[in-house]
């Protein structure tokens, strides 16, 4: 049954294990074109973080009440309303960052990561799990934001933060805070966690093959 | 099924008008304040200025006591540390690539040249049309640009002194930016040829009309 599964391991899932950029890859949009500095990335992570937990309270909350054939149109407009409101707060609040995210905060609604969750989760569990499903994505999703954010501001600007790093004398990789550094910081990541993914499971093969098999399923 | 989303529709208007009215202050406060400080970098040099108001077809002087911004439509005077006229700063909007563009513009009537450009606000696509914010080969363009005749985007370098280098892969947008300007153009030109008598009197006479940007580092790029 759903509703007994434990809503401890919902929510670290979505930390490392199913997380949704280095493992699912989805939500690549926004992990790539706003993570040119840590700030950046941290104000993405936490609107989406705001809209997915946000969506998914409701949605799961609300998920014997909307028929199966509009259930779509009624998650985006749960969706957009979020997005909105997150839109407009971070106008008043902050709008430096929201100058810099610009159009990708309105983009969070079509996010597949958000729509994702909800319909293959939220929309069938309980709330308690669904909000510790979404809040463990999303949390997952912000890390990884933030950590494609401090490699790329750390080479690409010598900062961090806003922060001089290295002092006068570094010479900046401006590639990286380019579209391309997204790509590339983005391709090693997968990458080196595949190969550490792959190393583990040849070490836990070699110890006896019933471990390995727990973990990859 | 209809009702359904009917009272979700009605739900997410409710919670999107409670929050606009929430917010609403805030960002036009933002928004006066980024105005304030982009006066200043479209026209360098500037150390004050007066907010101009239309009165009765007319450009007239906006007192306000508190030194606030006017609501309704105004263009804005600035002043360099002698008091001299440096030019206008105009605000001006209109559509973009995928929706309305606001900038802010410097105008020096005397040479009839636009001295500055900033975008205000735009979501253009990132990456291709936000280039008219961010690629400083494009803004520098409109540093010293002749209005006439019309400003026009050209591709592949600018020969003449109205013409613009536009950027490649946002030619809507770099287009787009010209037009807005040309636009308003045709209708503030005469009017600030009329008001550089209003302008330029008075400036000493009445300091307290002028509003110094208080930290002085305005129009220093």
């Amino acid at each position: 049954m759903p509703s007994q599964k434990d809503s401890y391991e919902e929510l670290v899932k979505g930390l490392w294990r199913e997380n949704p950029v280095f493992i699912q890859l989805l939500g690549l949009c926004p992990a790539l074109a706003v993570t040119n500095s840590a700030i950046n990335a941290l104000a993405m992570g936490a609107a989406t973080t705001f809209v997915l937990v946000g969506s998914s309270l409701l949605v799961s909350s609300l998920r014997n009440l909307i028929p199966k054939q509009v259930r779509i149109t009624t998650f985006i407009i749960v969706i957009a309303t979020f997005v909105t409101v997150a839109d407009f707060t971070l106008q008043a609040l902050a709008p430096v960052v929201h100058k810099e995210l610009g159009a990708f905060i309105a983009l969070i609604v079509v996010n597949c990561l958000i729509l994702g969750r909800q319909e293959a989760f939220a929309s069938r569990n309980s709330t308690r799990v669904a909000v510790a499903d979404a809040a463990g994505m999303a949390a997952g999703f912000a890390f990884a934001l933030f950590l494609l954010g401090c490699i790329r501001e750390i080479l690409g600007s010598g900062s961090l933060f806003g922060v001089s790093l290295f002092g006068p004398n570094f010479e900046p990789w401006v590639i990286m805070i380019l579209p391309p550094g997204g790509f590339l910081t983005l391709g090693l990541l997968l990458g080196l966690f595949a190969w550490v993914k792959e190393r583990r499971l040849r070490a836990s093969q070699a110890v006896g093959g019933a471990p390995a098999e727990r973990r990859a399923a | 099924m209809m009702v359904t989303l009917g009272i979700a529709g009605l739900c997410s208007g409710l919670a999107i008008v409670g929050i606009y009215l929430v917010t609403q202050p805030m960002i036009e406060r933002n928004r006066a304040e980024a105005l304030e400080a982009a006066i200043y970098r479209v026209l360098e040099g500037a150390k004050t200025r007066v907010a101009l108001v239309l009165r009765e077809g007319k450009l007239a002087r906006f007192e306000s006591p508190d030194g606030s911004l006017p609501k309704e439509e105004a263009v804005y005077a600035g002043y360099d540390e002698a008091g001299a006229l440096v030019g206008f700063a105009v605000p001006a909007e209109g559509p973009g690539f995928q929706d309305t563009i606001k900038l802010l513009y410097g105008y020096n009537a005397e040479r009839k040249r636009v001295v500055g450009m900033e975008v205000l606000e735009s979501r253009e696509t990132p990456g291709l049309g936000d280039k008219i914010i961010k690629d400083m080969n494009f803004v520098g363009n409109f540093r010293d640009l002749a209005v006439e005749p019309a400003i026009a985007a050209v591709k592949g370098g600018r020969s003449g002194e109205n013409e613009v280098d536009a950027i490649s892969g946002a030619t809507i947008s770099s287009v787009a930016v010209c037009n807005i300007i040309n636009a308003s153009n045709s209708r503030w030109l005469d009017r600030l040829a009329d008001a550089e008598g209003v302008a330029a009197a008075g400036n000493g006479s009445s300091p307290d009309a002028a509003v110094s940007d208080g930290t002085g580092s305005g129009g220093i790029d």
